[in-house]
């Protein structure tokens, strides 16, 4: 196996007893992207030369054991919708193309203090609008076990980054699945934080109350190890939540006996591909194995969480979005003879058209004689699933479902039909809703296409979720598989 | 002004007060007025992206300071919400501010226009942003110029707007509203509270309606006032104007109007149909804010006496009259500084006459402030007892006092070093008395010839001949047993 196949806890293994330096794996990892990126494009910017800086810095700390930390000398990917300091940040969008932050966002500063390489920023769909990163501005990423088929969304470009071992660690963010969807699409794990749990300072707002930076890793253990150095209050953040961290490598223990793990009615029912289904069957069938309690639970606000999501989200964004008017940074339109003109023609040019599609919603959402009828209501029914949550947690320690519908679909297959690219995030939206953790685990091949299962915890109960999600993986060999580029 | 007997005037005020905090409303930097364009910035007040506002507590501890004592009820919870309309001058596109759940509602300002008291209610008291500054190159307005440059260095200096209820009901009483509250904002401390530097501004709403009317009449509101003549005038005008027009059969539309200081007159800016639809909604970046009763009692503890109530302390108590008291609470340190002052000597009169006469004046040659100065109430009282022993006169006192106030130096030394103690030795004025009798034998001749009212020359020739330090009463006396013989 070659190095960059590797978790970065074995990678940590072998740096920190000098086996292997940072600089070679740096380097390793470099390589495979020039050999599969042509045929993944996973990246938006690659970030080499400090890359490579980073490296030689690591191997230094590793050398005099300085303030060594298991990121230390590892490669990271970075979404491209969180800032890094003088690099590109462009959110896959036109409009930020030119975007050079003024200032690192606190995630890039954690990794930046572990020790960690980034070695580049990933694709998305711009502005993470988007289930397929399609909806990029800059170029589609594909799926590395099949690349005529899409990666999922938005954070695809990290998914197939870590699933094409172009990377070995990555971030990426979630709105409504945009960690966990992408995570099953490409074999590889996606860790969703509870609500507050990470600091969302310099990730690039797309729905305000929604959004969450997490983890996507070749495994279990990784993604606690990566949530160990994201987690935590900031002060910079004021939803972040002063709430103390664990060390989450203590969670991964082997063992579900007596856990009650409640499996999600309405998600196992229609609109779940067969394949799938079966899947998520079979894991259930192996936590009832491993001494795990399986219950039955119905979650009948379900029903309408797609439809809250497309208010709430889009509501939040239209504001967020605004700020791209062409005055301050980013792209501005120079055929313009007025102020007006310039915002029109800056924004008609720099935005996609899903952005521009949310944008509107959200206007028409927010606006006088409508807010109550359709933000306000939507507002309600958030509150209605938080507490179908909150009753399905009184009974059960996890909830489990598949975490998409169908296993990855074909790239082109559902543009032109956004409501149906909106439905394959039904199981994961009704989580951001509610603000909860959720991980996304290998759970199956279906015609050579991996499939996801989801464990989702109670709020800042990431070590459950985690401790079920390694239990599986240990008695399963899913993770293990690979995608042949 | 004969249309106006007819009609009823309505007013009601928005203010916007700049409260005095070091940083601004949601980022650490400067409020300093005045500085290079665009030096006080950050990318949180530039709006870039990803970056998300944090709530300066100082900002609410002053706005709970202005809620206890307007006799507001400081809620429990107030939540900021975002105002959205795109302008340059506003970073984000929209402010951030209070909209359904404000910081404190339902209080009153108690005004006195020709000796009568009135209470003026106040809906609401918030928070929020300012904006930016456009400078315009070749126009007057965006539309037009040639290009325009903004200074986003008051972008997110804190700004809290005070609401008061339809109560006022003439410009008389508007401006009378303004000019306590100015009063009682500096009083305070929460605001500087000058109108014509923009750190108090005001907008009202003005109707009329047929006297005896219960329902009001169509309101305009009028924009553009910058002074507190400013305020009374525009009032006067945009009264007169609605007057004019129902009187002729006309209807007043509701609609924005822009007060022209050169002119005097209001013009329309934009009518209810133009009104913007701000798209409010809760600001999601924000917790609510949740001031604890333990906290708001200790700031009520903090704020000390009001002026009303110390109004009334020194009219009935001290005895003083109107004009003295105007004076000593024209500013918080002046009236403490009496009212230390008083604590080591008891002579209210006494004291309010030096300071409101030599001490005021000073202040305002120098335009200072008293808490400037390096003047305690030690030293003015030092100085009124040493006047009262006799050991100087009144006269050479205010010769002292400048001295005092220039030097910061104390009244000992200054009488020391100038040579200032009044001459009470019988011995030396004796020497001086014989000098003007000698000098002046006109009048000593029609003093003995029985003119016994001439003596009050010949002291004044004493205290003239002594450079003012001979004690008046003993000159008297010696001259008096010297012509007598």
């Amino acid at each position: 196996m070659t190095m960059q196949h590797k978790t970065a806890h074995e990678l940590h293994s072998l740096l920190s007893a000098k086996k292997l330096s940072s600089l070679e794996l740096t380097e390793a990892v470099l390589s495979r992207i020039d050999r599969t990126e042509p045929k993944v494009q996973a990246y938006v910017t690659l970030t080499k030369e400090s890359a490579i800086k980073q490296a030689k810095a690591a191997d230094e700390r590793l050398k005099n054991n300085d303030n060594v930390t298991p990121l230390t000398g590892v490669p990271v990917a970075v979404k491209d919708n969180m800032c890094t300091q003088g690099v590109l940040t462009t959110c896959s969008s036109k409009i930020l193309a030119n975007y050079l932050p003024p200032y690192d966002a606190t995630v890039v500063e954690k990794l930046r203090a572990a020790g960690a390489v980034i070695i580049g920023k990933t694709n998305l769909d711009e502005f993470a609008m988007g289930s397929s990163t399609e909806n990029s501005g800059l170029h589609p990423t594909c799926n590395p076990w099949d690349t005529k088929k899409v990666p999922g969304g938005s954070s695809g470009g990290s998914a197939a980054a870590v699933a094409a071992d172009e990377c070995i660690l990555a971030l990426g963010s979630d709105t409504g699945g945009s960690i966990r969807q992408p995570a099953a699409f490409c074999g590889v794990v996606g860790l969703k934080p509870t609500y507050g749990r990470v600091s969302r300072f310099g990730l690039v707002a797309f729905a305000s109350s929604l959004d969450q930076i997490g983890p996507l890793t070749k495994d279990v253990r990784d993604a606690a190890l990566l949530l160990n150095y994201l987690a935590g209050h900031d002060p910079k953040d004021s939803t972040s939540v002063d709430y103390p961290v664990p060390d989450y490598q203590q969670a991964l223990i082997n063992d579900v006996k007596k856990m009650r793990i409640g499996y999600i009615k309405e998600l196992l029912g229609k609109g779940v591909t067969r394949p799938v289904r079966s899947a998520v069957e079979k894991a259930m069938k192996k936590y009832q194995e491993l001494g795990a309690e399986l219950i039955e639970l119905s979650l009948p606000s379900f029903e309408y969480a797609v439809a809250t999501y497309y208010l709430i989200a889009p509501a939040e964004a239209s504001s967020n979005l605004a700020r791209y008017d062409g005055v301050k940074f980013g792209r501005r339109s120079n055929r313009s003879p007025d102020l007006l003109t310039m915002y029109y023609n800056t924004r008609a040019e720099g935005f996609g058209s899903e952005v521009k599609r949310r944008i509107m919603l959200g206007t028409y959402a927010l606006s006088a004689g409508y807010y109550d009828a359709y933000y306000l209501k939507a507002l309600k029914v958030r509150t209605l699933i938080k507490n179908d949550f909150d009753r399905a947690f009184s009974k059960c320690d996890v909830l489990l479902s598949p975490t998409a519908p169908t296993t990855a679909f074909g790239l082109g297959e559902k543009t032109a039909d956004p409501l149906s690219m909106y439905l394959s995030d039904i199981a994961t939206i009704p989580v951001n809703l509610a603000g909860l953790p959720a991980i996304s685990v290998p759970c199956g091949l279906d015609k050579g296409l991996p499939i996801g299962l989801q464990l989702i915890g109670r709020a800042f109960a990431e070590e459950t979720i985690l401790r079920a999600a390694y239990a599986y993986e240990q008695n399963t060999d899913w993770h293990k598989q690979k995608p042949k580029l | 002004m004969l249309a106006m007997s007819k009609y009823e005037t309505v007013i009601g005020l928005e203010i916007h007060a700049q409260l005095l905090t070091e940083s601004k409303i949601f980022c650490g930097c400067s409020t300093k007025f005045g500085a290079k364009p665009n030096t006080n910035i950050c990318p949180v007040c530039t709006g870039q992206p990803g970056v998300l506002p944090v709530l300066n507590k100082k900002v609410v501890l002053l706005a709970i300071k202005t809620a206890i004592t307007l006799n507001c009820k400081v809620e429990p919870r107030s939540v900021f919400a975002r105002k959205n309309y795109f302008y340059p001058d506003l970073p984000k596109d929209y402010q951030i501010s209070q909209y359904e759940l404000p910081l404190a509602t339902g209080g009153y300002l108690e005004i006195e226009v020709e000796g009568n008291k009135k209470r003026i209610g106040i809906t609401r008291i918030h928070l929020e942003e300012d904006a930016g500054k456009l400078v315009h190159q070749g126009a007057e307005r965006i539309m037009g110029s040639e290009a325009s440059l903004v200074d986003y260095n008051r972008t997110g200096v804190p700004l809290m707007e005070i609401v008061s209820e339809p109560d006022i009901r003439s410009p008389q009483e508007a401006k009378a509203f303004m000019e306590t509250l100015q009063h009682l904002l500096q009083f305070i401390k929460v605001c500087d509270a000058k109108m014509e530097e923009g750190s108090l501004r005001c907008d009202a709403n003005i109707s009329l309606r047929p006297k005896g009317q219960a329902k009001f009449g169509t309101k305009t509101e009028v924009k553009n006032m910058n002074s507190f003549r400013g305020v009374q005038q525009a009032l006067e005008t945009e009264q007169k104007r609605q007057a004019e027009l129902l009187d002729s059969g006309g209807k007043v539309i509701q609609e924005t109007r822009y007060f022209d200081d050169q002119t005097k007159q209001t013009k329309s800016m934009r009518s209810k149909e133009e009104a913007h639809d701000y798209r409010y909604f809760p600001e999601p970046d924000l917790v609510p804010v949740e001031p604890s009763q333990e906290w708001i009692e200790e700031i009520r503890k903090t704020i000390g006496e009001l002026p009303e109530h110390k109004k009334n302390k020194y009219e009935q108590d001290y005895g003083l009259p109107p004009a003295d008291i105007e004076v000593l609470l024209s500013s918080p340190a002046l009236a403490a500084f009496f009212e230390e002052s008083l604590k080591l000597y008891d002579k209210p009169k006494v004291l309010a006459n030096w300071l409101m006469g030599d001490i005021s004046a000073y202040l305002n040659e120098h335009k200072k402030g008293i808490e400037e100065l390096n003047f305690q109430p030690a030293k003015l009282v030092e100085m009124l007892q040493l006047i009262d022993k006799g050991t100087i006169s009144g006269k050479i006192a205010k010769t002292v006092l400048v001295e005092v106030l220039d030097s910061g130096k104390s009244v000992q030394d200054v009488i020391k070093e100038k040579g200032l103690t009044q001459v009470s030795d019988a011995g030396e004025l004796l020497k001086i008395i014989k000098e003007v009798i000698k000098s002046n034998p006109a009048q000593v001749e029609q003093y003995r010839s029985g003119k016994k009212a001439v003596i009050g020359f010949l002291v004044g020739q004493v205290m003239k001949a002594s450079k003012g330090r001979a004690n008046p009463k003993l000159a008297n006396e010696l001259l008096a047993k010297e012509l007598g013989s």
